[in-house]
């Protein structure tokens, strides 16, 4: 049956969450997007010490269904849970979320593809007395989207059975307060036969105070200056051998089966990032009408078009665009929760969650004249802060080229 | 809890109103543009699948309850096939719904028993005016109270089957609020214009109408003597509308991924092209986008929350850009050939334009 109540455990975490947000998230959001890399640890204290005692937080929710007392299973909603998460501590300041300890994108990909036992050796590290952090390393200076040329090369030492690593990756999200500031990972795409394509590309879990490792830059960028994107260096960078996620053979011919394993993690991170990205738009249109209410200036619902002033038109296309891009997400991630594919749905969200909260962020700032273009108040940092969300985790190019294919039933080959 | 699936039942009901849509009403479709009408039996046919008659409780000849969820999901695949042969079904609807909804218990007894047990009869509504600004909520078509009667004035547009209507609901003002009276065929000072010409439903017949003070009973009053709330008409049209443009929407992506699969240019698919494959994917993020805004205000409607007005408001509101945009561009995939009447994009893109002015031509 169609529904759209929120689950009641969701709705219990949002209030909590909302409280966070306000009082610890946009007290601070100017501070640190003006002090950029230095680290808001009172924040990153408090909610490892909440996640710990809640057991929230991480991107790769637990896979068992979880019984009530009477026997039932009930339905799945981690990946609806973090969603909700996301998008509130987002709407509470999206560069600090960024900074939220807890594994990221680097444990939701051990989670992906890893096994059991690797599960268990990577992952207990986050529950430890101390904040730790996790994340990817995908992108190189000349391999983006493209993943396939990525030049980082992983050979096996047969002696020693470990992996010898070699290259550089760029935009690590949190690779810094993973290596450096923490006893945490880095999941690293490389090469294990460069001659194979994509084919041969695996992920390599990479811990901090490996040999080999060095973090060269910290990058300043437009927005979401409170998280720390890293350049990362390996020079034969040696981990043993079962840090490697997924199988180490490499089947040339048809199949990318490895790649598309890795790939996988996208379909249940970008609805995420989606998530992440409304939480944004929604602090941008909210705030704007709160202060268009201080100015006198009303939104009159219900009427027609002819009837409207030009900001009531502004405002009701972007509760349009706001609304039903929210519903986008919860649907990819109603899918995730239950294990449905959902690569499409996963890419329409991302790629209407980044066009949406661009424009929104662009039209308060706007709309508001002066007061938008201020730093006295956060509309322009939310501009600056939105855009990443058209570009992080695929590009809108990207994600409209995986939608294509899907509703058109193309291969990569077909649609390029 | 979250779910996006249909119940069974719906699934049934959207499967066997599918089956009419594509092989009957599509099938029909560009014939009827032409001719400028729609064959009874087509219209018949759309009716035996029951959809109205299960929105109406057995008390009154019916068998079931309404539910706007299904009525979303219904009115979307009927559109799919075609708009103006969705619209001349549902018609009935634009009388009946309103009377099931907040119509008194004895204008309850009095029609719905005879709209629903029997064939596709023409029983319609009134609520668009002639006028740019037009507004569902503040009317220039008046009721004046006079003794034991209202007197009603005005004029309205793009009333359906109008001509032949048995009856037929007539918005108006009164004491500052729109509500709808019980207009019956023939009442003195009822004047049924020509039939008019628009952009696009070339196949629906829809009247212009005059009310020179026609002279109604009290009783005859939507809801009774104390009348009855609006506003959740107004939704339920917003609704249906909305559920209207997603289906014909649909329909335009469909449409034109098929063809797009099948043109050859430059030695590849034109869809292998990204200039047209990301235009494709955009129709169809922005349909679904607005679908779930859609059926996110039915299922509020069903459960009564006080925002479902509202979102139903957002609902149309995104429908006529979204429609507007996905029928163009499906225009647009088809290049020269889309202009031509042999494909329907053309007639969706002008059906699609009508999304916004046609409010009050569905109900749910």
């Amino acid at each position: 049956m169609i529904e759209f109540e929120i689950p009641k455990p969701i709705q219990m975490t949002n209030t909590a969450l909302e409280t966070v947000a306000i009082n610890m998230m946009r007290t601070k959001s100017r501070y640190f997007d003006e002090h950029e890399h230095e680290i808001p640890w009172d924040y990153i204290n408090f909610m490892h010490m909440a996640m710990r005692q809640t057991g929230a937080g991480s991107l790769a929710p637990e896979e068992k269904k979880k019984e009530t007392p009477d026997g039932k299973e009930r339905p799945r909603i981690g990946y609806q849970q973090l969603a909700f998460m996301l998008e509130m501590l987002s709407w509470g300041d999206t560069g600090m979320y960024l900074v939220t300890p807890g594994g990221g994108l680097g444990a939701a990909a051990v989670e992906a593809s890893g096994t059991p036992e690797q599960k268990q050796k990577f992952l207990a590290r986050f529950r430890s007395e101390k904040p730790v952090f996790g994340a990817m390393a995908m992108t190189e200076p000349n391999a983006g989207s493209d993943t396939s040329a990525i030049r980082a090369t992983a050979v096996l030492d047969k002696q020693t059975n470990e992996w010898i690593l070699n290259g550089e990756k760029i935009f690590v999200t949190a690779g810094h307060k993973s290596l450096i500031e923490s006893d945490g990972f880095v999941v690293v795409w490389a090469s294990i036969d460069p001659s194979a394509g994509r084919a041969g590309i695996r992920s390599f879990v990479v811990p901090a105070g490996t040999s080999g490792v060095t973090v060269s830059k910290l990058e300043h960028k437009m927005g979401i200056r409170a998280s720390d994107t890293a350049s990362i260096v390996m020079q034969d960078a040696r981990v043993p051998f079962d840090h490697i996620l997924g199988s180490a053979e490499v089947i040339k011919e048809t199949t990318t089966k490895g790649f598309k394993g890795a790939m996988a993690t996208f379909d249940a991170t970008r609805p995420l990032v989606a998530a992440m990205a409304i939480g944004v738009a929604r602090a941008a249109l909210e705030t704007l009408k709160e202060m268009l209410e201080k100015e006198g200036v009303t939104i009159g619902y219900g009427k027609p078009r002819q009837k409207m002033t030009a900001i009531e038109r502004e405002v009701v296309d972007m509760e349009v665009m706001l609304r039903s891009a929210w519903l986008l997400v919860i649907k990819a991630v109603w899918m995730a929760d239950n294990r449905r594919p959902n690569s499409k749905e996963a890419s329409m969200c991302k790629l209407h969650a980044g066009d949406i909260v661009t424009k929104i962020t662009q039209r308060t700032v706007e709309i508001l004249g002066p007061l938008g273009y201020s730093r006295e108040y956060l509309l322009e940092k939310w501009f600056r802060d939105a855009k990443i969300s058209d570009i992080y985790e695929g590009t809108g190019q990207i994600n409209r080229l995986v939608v294509a294919r899907q509703i058109l039933g193309y291969s990569g080959r077909d649609l390029r | 809890m979250y779910s996006f699936d249909p119940t069974e039942e719906q699934q049934m009901l959207i499967d066997a109103i599918q089956r009419y849509s594509i092989n009957d009403l599509r099938a029909k479709a560009h014939d009827a543009d032409e001719e400028g009408e729609l064959p009874e039996k087509l219209v018949e046919k759309g009716w035996e699948l029951g959809f109205l008659q299960a929105s109406i409780p057995e008390k009154y000849g019916g068998f079931g309850e309404r539910s706007a969820v299904t009525g979303v999901l219904a009115m979307e695949e009927m559109a799919y096939g075609d708009m103006a042969g969705a619209l001349a079904v549902s018609t009935p609807g634009l009388f009946a719904m309103p009377i099931a909804q907040v119509g008194s218990e004895e204008q309850k007894q009095t029609h719905l028993p005879a709209i629903v047990e029997g064939g596709w009869t023409p029983y319609t509504a009134a609520l668009i005016e002639p006028h740019f600004d037009f507004d569902p909520d503040e009317l220039r078509t008046v009721a004046k109270s006079d003794g034991g009667d209202y007197i009603i004035s005005g004029q309205k547009v793009y009333v359906p089957y109008a001509a032949s209507a048995e009856a037929m609901i007539v918005y108006a003002r009164l004491d500052d609020r729109t509500q709808g009276f019980i207009v019956g065929k023939g009442a003195p000072g009822l004047e049924v214009g020509e039939r008019q010409k628009t952009l696009g439903l070339y196949s629906l017949p829809i009247y212009k109408i005059n009310l020179k003070g026609v002279r109604i009973p009290k009783e005859n009053r939507l809801g009774g003597p104390e009348g009855h709330d609006f506003a959740p008409l107004l939704a339920s049209m917003r609704l249906a509308l909305s559920a209207v443009a997603i289906g014909m929407s649909r329909a335009a992506l469909d449409y034109a991924i098929e063809y797009a699969k099948e043109r050859d240019v430059f030695g590849v698919k034109v869809a292998q092209k990204q200039a047209i494959a990301f235009m494709l994917a955009e129709m169809a993020t922005e349909i679904e986008a607005i679908r779930l805004l859609a059926w996110e205000a039915a299922w509020m409607m069903d459960t009564g929350k006080p925002e479902a007005a509202k979102q139903a408001y957002l609902s149309l509101a995104g429908a006529i850009d979204m429609t507007m945009m996905v029928t163009d561009r499906a225009v647009q995939t088809l290049g020269g050939h889309g202009y031509i009447r042999e494909h329907p994009v053309e007639l969706w893109m002008r059906n699609g334009r009508g999304i916004a002015m046609l409010n009050g031509l569905a109900i749910i």
